[in-house]
């Protein structure tokens, strides 16, 4: 056990997390769908058939990619927290640090399975979509890239809220009061393009812009955002999220006394 | 012959100054059946956190199996399985994803931790059980599961941390005869324990740690030779307004009840004696508390008497 990465705990752990999320899956898988399905009845249907056109294509085909996105980070940032916290509270943490397990294979193994978890909401969502508009894809490998790294990041940054939270409390305090504004704030109803010059500047500082609009590139071939700068943006924060993460579970923060 | 676990100088100061540990030295042979007693908040949790890689040591040096935790942190864990004092699984899960689960973070693949987990469920009672959540399971069930748990990986040194609190005599005595066994295959143990009856049926060696430090570090048949005066409860037949015994202090409890204090030198046998020529038969005899205890109990109020003195 000299690598850095330990297969069979890497899988182990992966299988751990997905039997978690699949065995309470009325609480993990319907609710995005029942969630999205309201968004596109109310915001595209009704409302958006009187908007119009944005970005050149219809409303409802304009925000599909960013209600995707939303249940992506939302799904990928709740699964991490909420399972390594209560692993936390649980102490059943516990069994993996008195194992040989390295810190890259914690990691790794609960990104994976809050990553697995965002993926399947996401083909819930699309196929959910697939009813109320007719979606073009322009680019495959754009939507892949950019829905892979978007769930890695906010799987990272759901674990690294577990690793500082100590109550219940401290796991929906990041995603009530920074989470849901920034990714309403992101792109996902409207074009930045719309707003005063200003606010498009204070815009480019939300990172979810970027998201959004990359992977809207990948259906639609329309962006705010130069598809090159997002994947850059995205990169990036996975690189400083997991570097973060390694350091605060190689010092113990919240998991060692 | 090895030593399974060497400790020097072992120090451990919590944030906010507590000193948990104050330079523990403590060595257990491999093979060994070794018993760390100590009275709450003395150390022993501690001690076993650092040992397992759950709680960052301040200073001193620990080598399991040679293995120094410090530069083959893998290794350590590898040779030792925790029992933890308290229930630190998922409760959710099964009693077989449980095991295997922990199976795997040791690298061992899931086909041979399902033939193992069949192995260890069986031998702990527990395969009947083992598609139920962990929830669902009695406290005895619960504390076997995390002996199984610690050896699907199959270590040398297992680690338990009061393993039969809260379990009922029976069962307790059956997860005795369980880890006699594994001991004599050749898993060395450490043991703490409130049941000093515990400690001296199992154990060979026993150090007593209290206030972080280790104030005895013997053989368990040397420890209980320091014992010099036992309590012997004796039911008699007849009433007795006053026995007159010579050979030792004697007290009434109650009509039919006396107990007398012997020293080990002097026997048993000129009570008796006494007894009978006063036509005073003996229906019963016991020994009063438990000889550990009392060892125990002396031990630490006498470590804490010189610590004041001095």
């Amino acid at each position: 056990m000299k690598n850095p990465i330990h297969f069979t705990a890497l899988k182990t752990i992966w299988i751990k997390e997905c039997t978690r999320f699949l065995r309470i899956w009325v609480q993990t898988l319907v609710p995005p769908a029942i969630t999205m399905t309201l968004y596109f009845v109310i915001f595209g249907s009704l409302i958006g058939s009187r908007i119009g056109e944005m970005g050149g294509v219809s409303y409802m085909e304009f925000i599909v990619p960013g209600l995707i996105m939303m249940s992506v980070i939302t799904n990928a940032y709740s699964n991490v927290a909420a399972s390594f916290f209560s692993a936390k509270f649980q102490r059943n943490l516990e069994e993996m640090l008195v194992a040989p397990v390295s810190n890259i294979t914690i990691i790794l193994g609960y990104v994976g399975g809050g990553v697995a978890r965002s993926l399947i909401v996401a083909v819930i969502v699309t196929i959910v979509s697939g009813f109320f508009v007719e979606l073009n894809i322009q680019s495959y490998g754009m939507i892949i890239l950019t829905v892979l790294l978007t769930a890695t990041l906010f799987a990272l940054g759901g674990l690294l809220n577990a690793m500082f939270a100590k109550t219940f409390d401290d796991i929906s305090i990041i995603p009530t009061f920074v989470l849901t504004p920034l990714t309403y704030l992101g792109g996902v109803f409207y074009s930045i393009t719309l707003l005063p010059e200003f606010w498009q500047t204070v815009s480019q500082a939300n990172p979810i812009i970027y998201m959004v609009n990359g992977f809207r590139y990948g259906f639609i071939g329309v962006s705010d955002i130069a598809p090159t700068v997002a994947i850059g943006v995205l990169v990036t924060f996975n690189i400083a999220f997991f570097v973060l993460a390694w350091w605060l579970l190689r010092r113990g923060t919240g998991t060692r006394t | 012959m090895t030593n399974a676990l060497e400790i020097k100088g072992l120090r451990k100061v919590y944030r906010g100054g507590l000193v948990a540990l104050k330079g523990v030295d403590l060595i257990v042979r491999e093979g060994d059946f070794y018993a760390l007693l100590g009275p709450n908040g003395a150390g022993k949790s501690t001690t076993i956190g650092i040992i397992s890689s759950l709680v960052n040591k301040t200073a001193g040096s620990v080598k399991v199996f040679g293995y120094d935790l410090d530069s083959h942190i893998n290794e350590v864990k590898q040779h030792i399985g925790l029992v933890p004092q308290e229930f630190n699984f998922n409760q959710f899960e099964t009693v077989e994803q449980i095991v295997v689960n922990q199976a795997g973070y040791y690298g061992v693949s899931r086909k041979l931790a399902r033939e193992r987990a069949e192995k260890y469920l069986t031998q702990l009672g527990l395969w009947e059980k083992r598609d139920d959540r962990a929830r669902t399971l009695s406290g005895g069930m619960k504390r076997r599961l995390m002996i199984a748990r610690a050896l699907l990986h199959e270590p040398k040194l297992l680690i338990l941390d009061e393993p039969t609190a809260g379990v009922d005599i029976e069962l307790r005595r059956s997860m005795w005869e369980f880890l006699t066994r594994i001991n004599r295959q050749g898993v060395t143990i450490i043991l703490t324990t409130h049941y000093l009856e515990e400690a001296e049926m199992l154990c060979r060696n026993i150090g007593i740690i209290d206030k972080g430090q280790i104030i005895e570090n013997t053989t368990m048949k040397s420890l209980l030779g320091k014992l010099n005066i036992e309590t012997f409860v004796l039911d008699l037949e007849t009433s007795v307004n006053a026995p007159d015994i010579k050979s030792a202090a004697a007290r009434i409890i109650d009509d039919h009840t006396i107990e007398v204090d012997v020293a080990k030198s002097a026997g048993l046998n000129s009570v008796f004696t006494e007894l009978s020529e006063q036509g005073i038969k003996v229906l019963s005899m016991r020994n009063k508390a438990n000889r550990l205890e009392e060892l125990f109990v002396n031990l630490v109020e006498q470590g804490r008497e010189t610590k004041e003195q001095a």
